[in-house]
């Protein structure tokens, strides 16, 4: 690799890279994110690149590419250019789609995607709904090139964006562009981003930092994982061009330990990057310095917040401190510091090389551009979508995400995570930004959308993220170490069957007490999921209480299973199943449920072809 | 074996900022964070050893119990919790004989949870060291376990 030192030769560079890329070439991309992986990918990806070989098919081009966000029909695999998209790919099928589709052009039907309705096939990957109603202008890119590879990088353009800002804008001009196109952190709170990096501009110091925030310990959330491990340079791009802009010399990149692949591509593409000289010193002989470091997290949701997170990257314990000195005057090692999410960083780039009055034509007034949602739970199409900020959560969930599993019913969406609420249906046609989402009492988060059905029981749900989150706070403040604490106790004995009605204003008390008391976001925003399923599903709470029953059935110690010997045919699938053999009965005639034995685990009920099975 | 505090030294310097790297390392190395090696770190870089306990039991991803020789690390992040990890969990719980966070007599498995692996798209999610297996029935647990006994 050779070092650039202008533009000029970055674009001769890029010209290369392009002309090395035959359109008209066949090339298979196969995706190889986590998601992929866990559905067996490698091995298709190897077989691939051995039947090309073998059939001596030199010209093709197999690329492993990061998430291309279908996480749920994986390994997927599209031939290009046509776009062919095949998904639920095996081993099996390779020398199929070598000897069919890369031959002689010919689609395989079986590995078409169906819609789940019509079971009607279709053939390209611009035409599966999926895609076709989403605006990928971050995340699409994923699919079209290999993570490892800069080149690839450069040749969709790659780089433009920090070629046209250090040679032809000003320090001013690249910030006041980010001013301009609205872009808002997509970290979670929203802060717009170019007054976060003006304050920090202000201030006269010798040394400043840029970090980004790729903690992501919002559980359902997956976004900031799949765009480093996917598309690295777009972050390392928007970092660039952040530290340009505020006069930073250093960058951090933190990121979780759970993410060993994000941290593999993302410590890759820095390499690359140095080599060719778009990090160190003199970057495209323009006289600016920078370069980034990554820090690996400890594995503690706290961390993702700003002052937590620094203090980890200094090799402190992850706490939070009070914040009344501001991280745009102190922040990592004292010194004036602009954190932002990977979303937010990969944005930058888009906004700099296409303009800031594009990005604003893109989404809401309010919220300009677009999110990235990891869209799951009980749904059908469960992965991630990028979608214009606007569009509502009926389109998102029942046009893009195809609706509902099993002919189940929608009951709600937790969107926000750990410090977000639960929605339901009345408010599907509300537009989804970061104000919208305020108004119905839930925020946008980091872009977790988790679909909930009838059988997921609300209190359970509330109950869930105090779990989580009197596990993850730190204990400093009495109020969200006890309240949280407390909180979870009564929901828990709600869910036990011994809750009573005067619980139900206890936990609104504990609300607003650890709601105002609490020195950071995990404490201020924590009893969320409690206020919100309590405002919209106060039925549930009262059935646990008063009936005793939880009609979702899911609470364990409300709930018993029965088998309707009506509805029984006497297959024997129950006893087969049932691990504790508690499912009994002579074959082909009606089974029975031994309750002292069952351990409620609901295989049977799974098992039961004939929903004999029953929850009471 | 013993060199190892010695090989983390001489990758990161005598840099107390970078002990929770330091850490990280040498949990990947022993599977856990062992009181002799915390004792000679402190030594090596000056810092009192109550402090690096104090990052050790403040962090997840470190232990200071040597673990079992298969970790299960069980999704319990809030998309594999709609669609029934917490069954999961129980099923694997009643197999192993441990509660969460255990690890077996015979020292063959550590039972783990973990608040979201970023595969959420296929939950509910298993990882046996390192190998995701997704859409996790409390049914399949027997025949995922079968491969490891
Ligand atoms: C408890 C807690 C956890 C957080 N976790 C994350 C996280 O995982 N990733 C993230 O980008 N921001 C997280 N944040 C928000 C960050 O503190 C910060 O606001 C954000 O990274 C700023 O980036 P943005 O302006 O680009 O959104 C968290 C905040 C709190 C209070
Ligand atoms: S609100 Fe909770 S997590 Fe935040 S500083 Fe206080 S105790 Fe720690
Ligand atoms: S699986 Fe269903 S139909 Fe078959 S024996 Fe059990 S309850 Fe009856
Ligand atoms: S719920 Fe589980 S334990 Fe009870 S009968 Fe069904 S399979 Fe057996
Ligand atoms: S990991 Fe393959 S589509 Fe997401
Ligand atoms: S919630 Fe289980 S992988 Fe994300």
């Amino acid at each position: 690799m050779k070092r650039i030192q202008s533009a000029s030769e970055l674009e001769a560079y890029r010209q290369e890279c392009m002309a090395s890329r035959d359109p008209q070439r066949t090339v298979i991309t196969i995706c190889a994110g986590t998601g992929c992986q866990a559905h067996g990918c490698s091995n298709v990806v190897a077989a691939m690149q051995q039947e090309l070989d073998k059939q001596g098919l030199d010209q093709v081009e197999v690329k492993a590419t990061g998430c291309h966000g279908f996480c749920e029909r994986g390994p997927l695999v599209v031939i290009h250019p046509q776009g062919v998209f095949y998904n639920k790919v095996k081993v099996e099928d390779v020398p199929d789609i070598i000897a069919r589709t890369v031959k002689e052009g010919e689609v395989i039907e079986s590995l078409l995607y169906a819609l789940p309705a019509t079971k009607e096939q279709i053939s390209l990957e611009k035409d599966v709904p999926f895609y076709k109603l989403q605006e990928r202008i971050i995340f699409g890119s994923n699919g079209l090139i290999d993570p490892t590879s800069i080149d690839d990088y450069l040749a969709i353009g790659g780089y433009q964006a920090l070629s046209k800002a250090l040679t032809g804008m000003t320090t001013d001009a690249v910030l006041d562009e980010v001013k301009i196109s609205g872009l808002r952190g997509r970290g979670g709170g929203g802060f717009p981003t170019g007054r976060k990096w003006e304050s920090t501009r202000d201030v006269d110091s010798g040394v400043k930092y840029v970090i980004c925030n790729a903690d992501e310990g919002d559980p359902g959330a997956y976004m900031d994982r799949s765009l480093l491990e996917g598309n690295p340079h777009s972050v390392i791009e928007g970092m660039l061009l952040g530290a340009y802009a505020v006069g930073a010399t250093e960058g951090y990149v933190y990121v979780r330990h759970e993410y060993p692949l994000a941290v593999a591509n993302l410590t890759m593409a820095l390499e690359a990057a140095r080599e060719m000289g778009f990090l160190g010193q003199n970057i495209l002989g323009s006289g600016f310095n920078f370069d980034i470091k990554i820090s690996r997290g400890g594995g503690a949701f706290v961390c993702g917040e700003s002052s937590a997170l620094i203090a980890s990257i200094e090799g402190q314990v992850g706490e939070p401190r009070a914040k009344h000195i501001h991280m745009a005057e102190s922040g990592l090692w004292g010194k004036p510091t602009v954190l932002n999410n990977v979303e937010t960083w990969a944005n930058v780039p888009v906004i700099i090389d296409k303009g800031a009055e594009l990005f604003r034509s893109i989404g809401t007034e309010g919220s300009p551009g677009t999110k990235i949602f990891s869209l799951v739970g009980k749904v059908n199409n469960t992965g991630l979508v990028e979608v214009p900020m606007g569009i509502s959560l009926r389109e998102i969930i029942f046009d893009i995400g195809g609706g509902i599993p099993g002919g189940r019913s929608f009951k709600a969406v937790q969107t926000g995570g750990p410090s977000g609420g639960c929605i339901p249906e009345e408010h599907l046609d509300l537009q989804v930004d970061f104000d919208e989402l305020d108004k119905v009492g839930s925020m946008m988060g980091s872009g977790g959308m988790i679909v909930m059905d009838d059988r997921t029981c609300m209190v359970d749900v509330a109950k869930y993220f105090l779990n989580f989150l009197k596990g993850e706070s730190c204990g400093k403040c009495t109020t969200c170490r006890e309240g949280i604490l407390r909180m979870y106790e009564i929901l828990d004995k709600i869910t036990r069957g011994e809750g009573e009605l005067s619980d139900l204003d206890m936990l609104e008390k504990l609300a607003s007490v650890v709601q105002e008391a609490s020195m950071c976001g995990l404490g201020k925003t924590a009893p969320n999921p409690v206020l919100s399923t309590l405002r919209y599903f106060r039925d549930e709470y009262l059935a646990h209480i008063n009936d005793k029953k939880c009609p979702a059935g899911v609470c364990k110690d409300l709930i018993h299973f029965e088998i309707d010997p009506d509805a029984c045919t006497g297959c024997h699938k129950c006893a087969r199943v049932c691990p504790v053999d508690a499912a009994h009965g002579k074959k082909k005639e009606p089974h029975e449920i031994d309750q002292e034995k069952c351990i409620k685990c609901g295989m049977c009920y799974d098992a039961c072809k004939f929903d004999a099975v029953k929850i009471i | 074996m013993e060199t190892k505090v010695k090989d983390i030294i001489a990758k990161y310097g005598v840099d107390p900022a970078q002990i929770i790297a330091m850490l990280q390392d040498l949990q990947s190395a022993k599977r856990y964070l062992p009181e002799e090696d915390l004792r000679e770190l402190a030594a090596i870089l000056g810092i009192p050893l109550a402090h690096i306990y104090r990052i050790a039991t403040f962090f997840k991803a470190f232990s200071l119990e040597p673990k079992g020789e298969h970790i299960i690390n069980v999704c319990v992040g809030t998309a594999c919790h709609v669609r029934g990890a917490s069954r999961i969990l129980d099923e694997l719980e009643r197999q192993l004989g441990v509660a969460s966070g255990g690890t077996t007599s015979d020292q063959k498995f550590s039972l783990e949870t973990v608040n979201c692996l970023g595969a959420c798209a296929l939950g509910p999610v298993v990882v046996v060291d390192q190998e995701y297996h997704g859409d996790m029935t409390p049914g399949q647990v027997d025949k995922l376990m079968e491969n490891y006994r």
